[in-house]
């Protein structure tokens, strides 16, 4: 069996990736996207110490993850798509109505 | 199989009535057609008989659902703070919409829903029941930021808030995850019996607990994660502003004191320092950031970073077994205070506003005690009491709070927080020299709703001081369930 070690390492490697792509990135779906990516890592986490400690519970924290982001993707993307009908763009360095 | 009993609903019964409730005026508001003051009045009905239960099961404690939810004085506490803050949201929401031309029958909805939200994470004794309750906090509000469309900045921070509040719970979720892999469980009862048992890995637990407090951190406002407050708080019409400065602040704090205070002592030597880093960055650039402000609203956001600071100062000091009640009713009597002068304070940018986004500069307030005086002194009443001047119960607050600062024996944080309170009575007493001293013809509005609500906080914010003892009292009873 690979050890727990391992999926950590890669859960790691994926959580930082999401977290300096939402810095990074300027387009407001990429950032979104990264942070999926952030919460997929964390689903990645809950499956392999599911595993290792024989418990179910992991899985089902998982189903609860994956439903609460798709909730947030009807939200974001709305929020999105109104955005980019008032000023054609989603790029998030043009947002400077708010600032002081 | 049973999935759960009776006994558990009746445990959860203003949770549950406040939910259901929600989703029936969803119905409603698909049929309310052209009477708009139907919402508002059923959200408010609705809200009261919530407060009533909440009432009603005051000294009640108990664990529901397989030990994932707690009904305990603490809850109740923050509970019915939570009512109050929705009932003053909602009665200060009607008239605005209206005038700014936003009302639209799903605002009600979606604030009973993210209540609930809030309720929940006050509740939740199981580390994904609050990260569902804060979902269910923060989705209605990313809509509600919004709601101003096409308004472009209300949209922008709708969107800015969505953006940094999905990024904050992917380390919330991730922490969590940490979590459950050092202790196989996510119940904060589990966790403390893990811990104490012995753990494998312990750097996950205190990692995981980190994550934790990032995500958290986020919603309470914390510096250095503080950055969406000022536009968020700015771009969004004024009600909201007023409902999520202090809704997600409480319930982002009852989660964290429940959390830390009764599932991670064991690690307190770990997390303290990081705490106590946050918590004094936070007093002091919450507080200087608010000093260069020339935006009213823009204050306040900065105003309410600092008390978030002020309230982290409790959380410093959970790990200290001997203060540890102390600590958490001086927060939840800190975060009465805060809502009464938050809401009032607010009251009285709202009734200023000219449009959605102007009117907010303090050159506009100019005047204003000569033009209308019982406001420009509810506004004083409520600097002061953001400023921790007596006979206010923003002062009450600040004394209990560094009380228990002191007998947790973090001298130099109190001095910290000391220090924060003279910056801070530097520009909210600005503001009052702005209304007081310079002349100017400022627009007011008088809606009456606006002016009983300014009015009657600031009664409270000045009378609730006098009785600050018993009612501290009351907090100290509002225990918080520790495993």
């Amino acid at each position: 069996m690979i050890p727990v070690s391992y999926y950590f390492a890669l859960s790691a490697i994926l959580f930082s990736l999401g977290a300096l792509g939402v810095l990074i990135r300027r387009n407001a779906i990429i950032i979104f996207m990264s942070v999926e990516l952030m919460l997929n890592a964390a689903n990645l986490l809950f499956v392999a110490f599911a595993r290792a400690n024989d418990a179910l519970s992991g899985q089902v924290f998982v189903f609860f993850v994956i439903a609460v982001a798709a909730a947030e993707v009807a939200v974001g993307l709305a929020l999105i798509v109104v955005i980019f009908r008032n000023r054609q763009s989603i790029d998030i360095d043009e947002m400077s109505n708010l600032k002081g | 199989m049973d999935f759960f009993s009776s006994a558990d609903l009746i445990t959860a019964l203003p949770l549950v009535f406040l939910t259901g409730w929600a989703c029936i005026l969803l119905l409603v508001a698909a049929f309310a057609g052209k009477r708009p003051g139907l919402l508002p009045a059923l959200s408010l009905a609705g809200l009261l008989a919530t407060a009533y239960l909440l009432v009603s099961q005051m000294g009640l404690e108990a664990e529901a659902f397989g030990g994932m939810f707690v009904t305990d004085g603490f809850s109740t506490f923050i509970n019915l703070v939570l009512a109050l803050g929705g009932v003053l949201s909602i009665a200060l929401s009607y008239d605005y919409l209206q005038r700014m031309g936003i009302a639209k029958p799903e605002y009600y909805v979606l604030m009973l829903f993210s209540l609930s939200g809030m309720m929940l994470m006050a509740s939740a004794a199981d580390l994904i029941v609050v990260f569902l309750a804060l979902e269910l906090l923060s989705i209605p509000l990313y809509v509600l930021a919004a709601i101003g469309r096409p308004d472009a900045r209300s949209e922008e921070a709708g969107l800015k808030y969505f953006l940094l509040g999905a990024f904050a719970s992917g380390f919330l979720v991730y922490g969590i995850a940490l979590v459950y892999g050092a202790t196989g469980t996510t119940l904060l009862s589990g966790v403390v019996a893990a811990a104490a048992a012995g753990l494998e890995y312990p750097i996950y637990l205190v990692l995981g607990a980190g994550l934790i407090l990032v995500g958290l951190g986020f919603k309470v406002a914390a510096v250095p994660f503080h950055m969406w407050t000022p536009d968020v708080y700015d771009g969004s019409p004024t009600s909201v502003t007023a409902f999520m400065a202090v809704g997600a602040k409480a319930a982002g704090f009852a989660a964290l004191l429940r959390i830390f205070v009764a599932a991670f002592p064991s690690i307190s030597e770990q997390i303290t320092p990081v705490l106590f880093a946050m918590c004094a960055a936070t007093l002091i650039i919450g507080n200087l950031l608010a000093i260069s402000q020339s935006n009213v609203k823009r204050m306040l956001a900065y105003s309410s970073i600092s008390h978030a600071g002020f309230i982290l100062m409790a959380v410093v000091a959970y790990g200290n077994d001997a203060v540890r009640f102390d600590v958490v009713s001086s927060a939840l009597f800190y975060l009465l205070g805060f809502t009464f002068a938050s809401f009032g304070s607010w009251a009285v940018v709202m009734a200023m506003e000219k449009g959605l986004g102007r009117g907010l500069d303090f050159k506009d307030y100019a005047g204003l005690f000569r033009r209308s005086p019982g406001l420009a002194i509810a506004m004083l009443v409520f600097m002061l009491s953001f400023a921790g001047v007596p006979p206010t119960l923003g002062f009450a607050g600040k004394f209990y709070l560094f009380r228990a600062v002191l007998e947790g024996g973090y001298v130099w944080l109190a001095i910290v927080g000391v220090v924060a309170s003279l910056i801070s009575a530097y520009y909210y007493l600005r503001l009052v020299v702005v209304m007081f001293m310079q002349d100017g013809e400022p627009e007011v509005h008088h809606e009456p709703v606006l002016k009983i609500t300014a009015g009657l906080t600031a009664v409270a914010t000045v009378l609730l001081f006098i009785f600050s003892e018993p009612l501290f009292a009351w907090a100290s009873q509002a225990l918080l369930r520790i495993f």
